[in-house]
C-alpha cells in the first residue's frame, strides 16, 4: 500500500512538468509580446523593451519554463500584472467567498443527486423513473447562461427574494447573497450527476450477488442500499472527487452573473486585462489539485472495496 | 438467407427507436439550416434593419427584432450555422487525433502507450475550462481559437476509450489470422482492428458535438467566442440587460434553437450507444 502510493506520488512529477510544459508553450511561447497590450496604443518601442525586461520576457526560454515548473511546486506565481498584488495572496482572499459557494451546494447536491437516483433505481422502468431520465437529459440541454440569467430576473430581480448581486463577509450576512447562486449550482448539478449515478447504480443491480441477495429474503430497499450502493460507490467517488478542481475556480459563470469577488471572477478579471501571471497561475493550481485528489481517489478505492488490491 | 451488415442492423434498430428518429430528423433539418446560412441562402441579411427596436413577436417577425431592429430569428439562424460549424470542427480536429493516438497506445503498448498515456492524463488534469480559456486568451478571439481549442480538450476521453477497445482486439483471433497471413502491424490495425471500433467514434461525435455546441454558447458570452457576428452565446449576453426592460424574446429564441439541437445529440448520443453496441442495452 505505501509502496503503491510512494509511486503513484512518483508518478506525479511527469504529469505536472508536462502540465507546466503546456501552460509554458501557451504563454511563454504562442502568445504574441503582452507589452504590446499593458502599455496601450502609444506604447514607444524603448518602453516595451523595458517592461519585458522588468517581467523576465527577456530570460532563456529554458529558464522560463523551470520559473513555470517551480511555481507549481512553490506555489509561488509571483505578482499579477494588473493589480500589482501577490498572487497568492489574491487566490486565498477569493478562496472564501468561492468556496461558500461552492462547497455547501457541491455536498447539497451530490447528496441530493444520490438519494434521488437510488430512488428511480428502486422504481427502475417505472414511470418515475422515465421521467426523472427524461428530465435529466433535458436539464442538462439547456444552457446554464439560461438557468443563471432567468432566476437571477425572476427569483432576485422581480420578487426580490435574494440580493441581485454583490456579496458580504462573515457567515448570518453572506447567505442571502449565496443562496440563489448555490440553488441555481445545486440544480445544473443534479441532472448530469443524477444520470451518472442511476447508471451506475443499475449496472450493479443485474450482478449475479444482487440475485443472491434476494433469493435470501432481504427486502429490496436493504439490497439497495447495504449491497448495491457499497459495490456502486468506486465509480461515484471517482465522479465526485475529480469535479473538486472544478470547485476552486468557483462557479466561474455564476459569480460573473452574481458580482461575487470569488477565484472565478479573479479569472475573469485577469482574463480581460491579458494577466498572463494570474490565469497561469489559476491553471496551475487547478491542475495540481486534480492530479492529487486522483491520487486521494485511488487511495479511497481501498476503503470501499477491500478487494482493490493495489499493485 | 440473407444476411446484414452490423451497420445496416444497427440502423434499423436505430429508427425503430421513435425517439431516436425524430432526434436524427432534428439533428439533419439544424444541418441543412447551417449549410444554407453558410451559403447565404437563409438568413444572409441578419445585420440588416427590418423594423423598430425591441419590436416583440409578432406574424412579420417570428422571434421579433432586437435592439437595432435586427430580425431575431434571422440572428438565431445565423447562429445555428456558427454552432454547428463549431461542433464539426472541432470534431475534425479531435477525432483524428484520438483515434490515431489511442489505437498507437492500446496496439502497440510498451513505451508508445506510456508516452500517449501520459499525454492525455497531463492534458486532463488541467480542468476544462481553464484550458480552453488559456488557448482562446492566448490565440485571440474568434472562431478559430474556439475550434483549436475545443479540438485540443475534447480528443481525450476518444483517445481513451480507442485505447482500451484496440488493447482487447488485438489479442483476438481474427487479428491472428491477420497476421498469420502475413499482414504487418500498419495492416491489422488499420484495416481490420479500427474498422471494429469505428462505432465508439461515432457515439461520441454526437456527444461531442452537443459539448462543443454548450462551450461555443459560454466561451462567446464570456467574450471569446465569435466577433462581430451572432452567435446563441452572444444574444444570451445581449438578454442580459434587455431582461429587466422586459425584452425576453431573444433569450428565448437562443436558448429554444440550442435547447432542440443539444437534446437531440445527446438523444441521438444514447440511440447509437444502444442500436451499436447491443451489449450495453439497458443500462
Amino acid at each position: 500500500m505505501i509502496k503503491y502510493i510512494v509511486r503513484r506520488l512518483l508518478y506525479l512529477i511527469p504529469v505536472l512538468l508536462g502540465v507546466s510544459f503546456i501552460i509554458f508553450v501557451l504563454f511563454n511561447l504562442v502568445s504574441g509580446d503582452p507589452t504590446a497590450v499593458l502599455l496601450g496604443k502609444n506604447a514607444t518601442a524603448r518602453q516595451m523593451a523595458e517592461l519585458r525586461e522588468q517581467l523576465g520576457l527577456n530570460k532563456p526560454l529554458l529558464d522560463q519554463y523551470f520559473d513555470v515548473v517551480k511555481s507549481a511546486f512553490t506555489f509561488d506565481f509571483g505578482r499579477s500584472w494588473a493589480t500589482k498584488q501577490e498572487i497568492s495572496q489574491m487566490i486565498i482572499q477569493g478562496a472564501y467567498p468561492s468556496l461558500t459557494l461552492t462547497v455547501p451546494a457541491f455536498v447539497f447536491a451530490t447528496i441530493l443527486s444520490l438519494i434521488i437516483s437510488l430512488v428511480v433505481a428502486f422504481y427502475r422502468g417505472k414511470g418515475i423513473d422515465l421521467f426523472v431520465r427524461f428530465m435529466c437529459i433535458a436539464g442538462v440541454s439547456v444552457s446554464a447562461l439560461a438557468y443563471i440569467l432567468f432566476f437571477q430576473y425572476f427569483f432576485a430581480y422581480q420578487l426580490g427574494w435574494f440580493e441581485i448581486s454583490g456579496f458580504e463577509y462573515g457567515f448570518p450576512d453572506f447567505v442571502p447573497f449565496i443562496a440563489l447562486p448555490a440553488i441555481i449550482f445545486v440544480l445544473l448539478s443534479l441532472g448530469p450527476d443524477v444520470r451518472f449515478f442511476r447508471t451506475v447504480i443499475l449496472d450493479e443491480i443485474y450482478q449475479d450477488y444482487v440475485r443472491t441477495a434476494r433469493a435470501k429474503g432481504l427486502s429490496e430497499v436493504v439490497i439497495l442500499l447495504k449491497h448495491v450502493l457499497r459495490n456502486a460507490l468506486i465509480p461515484i467517488i471517482t465522479y465526485v472527487v475529480i469535479q473538486i478542481p472544478t470547485l476552486i475556480l468557483g462557479a466561474l459563470l455564476l459569480e460573473n452573473f452574481f458580482s461575487i469577488p470569488g477565484l472565478g471572477g479573479i479569472t475573469l478579471n485577469a482574463l480581460n486585462s491579458s494577466d498572463f501571471p494570474v490565469i497561469k497561475a489559476m491553471a496551475i493550481l487547478s491542475s495540481v489539485l486534480y492530479i492529487i485528489l486522483s491520487l486521494v481517489t485511488d487511495v479511497l478505492y481501498t476503503f470501499a472495496d477491500p478487494r482493490v488490491k493495489l499493485k | 438467407m440473407k444476411e446484414n451488415s452490423l451497420w445496416k442492423d444497427a440502423f434499423k434498430r436505430l429508427i425503430q427507436d421513435k425517439m431516436a428518429l425524430a432526434s436524427l430528423v432534428v439533428v439533419v433539418i439544424y444541418s441543412l439550416i447551417a449549410v444554407m446560412a453558410a451559403t447565404g441562402l437563409i438568413a444572409s441579411d441578419w445585420a440588416k434593419e427590418v423594423g423598430a427596436s425591441n419590436l416583440p413577436p409578432s406574424a412579420e417577425h417570428w422571434f421579433g427584432t432586437d435592439i437595432f431592429g435586427r430580425d431575431v430569428l434571422a440572428k438565431v439562424l445565423h447562429g445555428t450555422q456558427i454552432a454547428m460549424s463549431v461542433g464539426l470542427f472541432t470534431s475534425l480536429i479531435a477525432i483524428p487525433i484520438g483515434v490515431i493516438l489511442g489505437a498507437l497506445a492500446g496496439y502497440f503498448g510498451g513505451w508508445v502507450d506510456d508516452f500517449i498515456t501520459w499525454l492525455y492524463t497531463t492534458f486532463s488534469s488541467i480542468p476544462n475550462i481553464m484550458l480552453l480559456i488559456s488557448i482562446t486568451m492566448i490565440l485571440g478571439k474568434g472562431l478559430f481559437a474556439v475550434y483549436i481549442a475545443l479540438g485540443a480538450t475534447s480528443w481525450v476521453t476518444l483517445c481513451r476509450l480507442i485505447r482500451g477497445e484496440v488493447m482487447k482486439h488485438k489479442e483476438r483471433e481474427y487479428v491472428q489470422a491477420a497476421g498469420a497471413i502475413g499482414g504487418g502491424h500498419f495492416r491489422k490495425l488499420f484495416l481490420h482492428i479500427l474498422p471494429n471500433v469505428t462505432h465508439i467514434v461515432i457515439i461520441n461525435t454526437s456527444l461531442q458535438f452537443q459539448f462543443a455546441i454548450k462551450s461555443e454558447v459560454i466561451l462567446s458570452y464570456l467574450g471569446l467566442g465569435v466577433q462581430g457576428e451572432p452567435s446563441w452565446g452572444t444574444m444570451i449576453d445581449d438578454a442580459k440587460l434587455e431582461l429587466a426592460r422586459g425584452v425576453w424574446w431573444q433569450l428565448v429564441g437562443a436558448t429554444a434553437a440550442m435547447f432542440l439541437v443539444v437534446l437531440a445529440f445527446n438523444l441521438l448520443g444514447d440511440a447509437l450507444r444502444d442500436s451499436l453496441d447491443p451489449k450495453l442495452k439497458g443500462k
